[in-house]
């Protein structure tokens, strides 16, 4: 159940996307929401689709792996749909008791809907093809401009990489901790709501230890190994742009305009 | 209570890049009663296999009978399952929540839709199974104990269950050699006077030869050898092969033999290697 979630997830395979400088996949997937955000008909999804379509064919990523992310965003994606549907004033299609669907509500939701599904699927490239010590050294990379501004780059960097790389383990450690309880006849999926939240509490609590344990060792073991921050740290690999980036650059700009230029006209 | 487990395979995410085939077709038979010593290097599927026993897991394909039920169809009640398979995870310490010792050992109970009294009676009851005091600690905080008295916590929370099966995955792992033996000890008692079936992970050749009444090896997600300790200590060449050992006193006596003294190489323990020493240096 816990192993569906594909977020912050890498999938290694190679790919032409996969090789793409990291940089250059964070500023396009920033480029990409703001473009998702610009649409304003539904055929402007079009372009924002065929786009989507291009990556995922590229990535060699299977289609059904990165599905699987949305399972999770279900719920949110139905209570958008939902609100929209009923809280959009307009031509009255149907009653649903006291609350009226519209045919703008209608297609306002699935509007909205499409919009969130993008939305997953595209930033959840970002994460499937780029590793997260390349996504950090990406990071750090852009960030680092505003360094003299007192932006701890590094250390912001180094937080997301710990983070990112705790995922698994915790995801791992709820896991087994969940199978524990459950061997002792813990029930985490039935009951009212109250319940299933006091039914967490076994779960909650030693996680909470264990992340608290963990984190202090981790900081034990980075100390002994003298870490002190960024200043003077060079690195195995440093970032490069290559010609497919410049391609990839050139096909970002052409999405943003296609649509920037389907809202104004 | 006999379990049956018949051509069980468990796939880890089936058709992705990380699949892993965790089981691959295992025939195991475990008889009522029986002190079971399962052994295998880290990732041979020792603990993918436990977790099938009390329904944790569920199989890619393959029956997995426990007393004539087979517990991998869709309407058994698992939570009856899980109570007369108990299963004591690695590190139980780490699942411990509760204020007080009392109230975490009787969460399992609890959830079973026990009496009060019935609860309290288990809680003192396995406490005295793991030889804790019940007056002296039922109401401190399991973090206040040392590691070796928080783990007998945990596993008088899975004996407050009764299980007629209990499985303990390295139950020694990370403790000093007096904690070590003294849960070890109290293992051997639960199979000696109160007749559970015991099945024992563990990487100690020794307190596995010490212990049990027949062996399991586990090799790549199969069955690689299964018989009673002295058959497959036999096996040196193999068992070495797939990274284990057969304990440091029979790969003495191996010695003694091949340097030409009489004296027998299948020895297991150390009371026995004294005996065989002392015949053979009585003879000379």
């Amino acid at each position: 159940m816990l192993r569906d979630i594909t977020i912050g997830q890498y999938y290694p395979v190679d790919s032409i996307i996969h090789r793409l400088d990291p940089r250059v996949k964070i500023i396009a997937t920033f480029i990409y929401i703001t473009a998702l955000f610009i649409v304003e008909h539904f055929f402007a999804y079009g372009y924002v689709l065929l786009f989507l379509a291009a990556a995922i064919a590229l990535s060699k990523v299977p289609l059904k792996f990165m599905l699987r992310g949305l399972k999770p965003l279900f719920l949110i994606i139905l209570l958008t749909f939902g609100i929209n549907m009923f809280m959009t004033k307009g031509e009255v299609i149907y009653q649903l008791g006291p609350l009226d669907i519209t045919k703008e509500g209608v297609l306002q939701a699935v509007f909205m809907g499409t919009r969130l599904v993008l939305l997953i699927i595209g930033t959840s490239i970002l994460t499937l093809t780029t590793s997260p010590i390349q996504l950090t050294d990406g990071i750090e990379k852009l960030l680092n401009p505003f360094k003299r501004f007192g932006v701890p780059a590094h250390e912001l960097a180094m937080m997301m990489t710990i983070a990112l790389r705790f995922i698994p383990t915790l995801l791992e450690e709820t896991d087994k901790i969940m199978k524990a309880q459950m061997a002792r006849g813990a029930d985490f999926e039935s009951g009212n709501i109250i319940n299933r939240a006091k039914s967490l509490v076994p779960l909650l609590v030693p996680l909470f230890i264990s992340a608290f344990r963990r984190a202090d060792e981790l900081a034990m073991a980075m100390e002994s190994r003298c870490y002190r921050g960024g200043e003077n740290r060079t690195r195995m690999k440093e970032l490069s742009y290559h010609r497919r980036d410049m391609v990839a650059a050139f096909f970002i700009a052409a999405l943003l305009t296609a649509v920037t230029m389907d809202r104004l006209m | 209570m006999s379990i049956i487990i018949e051509n069980l395979t468990h796939i880890y995410n089936p058709s992705s890049p990380f699949e892993t085939v965790a089981l691959d077709n295992i025939n195991v038979e475990i008889k009522a009663g029986e002190f079971i010593g399962l052994i295998g290097h880290t990732g041979s599927g020792k603990s993918t296999l436990t977790q099938h026993l009390n329904g944790l897991l569920k199989p890619t394909s393959g029956k997995i009978i426990i007393n004539g039920f087979d517990i991998t169809k869709k309407d058994v009640k698992l939570r009856e399952i899980r109570q007369k398979v108990g299963l004591v995870f690695q590190y139980p310490e780490h699942q411990l929540f509760e204020e007080t010792i009392y109230k975490d050992i009787a969460f399992g109970p609890i959830n079973l839709g026990l009496s009060e009294e019935e609860v309290d009676y288990r809680v003192k009851d396995s406490m005295e199974l793991v030889g804790l005091n019940f007056d002296a600690v039922k109401d401190r905080s399991p973090f206040e104990l040392s590691g070796g008295q928080r783990r007998r916590v945990a596993i008088a929370g899975v004996l407050a269950m009764r299980p007629e099966v209990l499985i303990l995955d390295e139950p020694t792992a990370g403790l000093d050699p007096k904690g070590r033996d003294e849960i070890l000890d109290q293992i051997k008692m639960l199979h000696g006077k109160y007749k559970m079936t015991i099945i024992l992970v563990s990487h100690s050749m020794e307190d596995i030869a010490r212990l049990v009444d027949r062996i399991i090896v586990m090799h790549r997600g199969a069955v690689a050898l299964t018989g009673e300790p002295r058959d497959v200590f036999k096996n040196v060449e193999l068992l070495e092969n797939i990274g284990l050992a057969v304990p440091q006193i029979t790969y003495l006596m191996k010695k003694l033999k091949a340097l030409g003294k009489p004296v027998r190489d299948d020895v297991l323990t150390i009371e026995e290697a004294k005996l065989e020493i002392q015949n053979w240096l009585r003879s000379k």
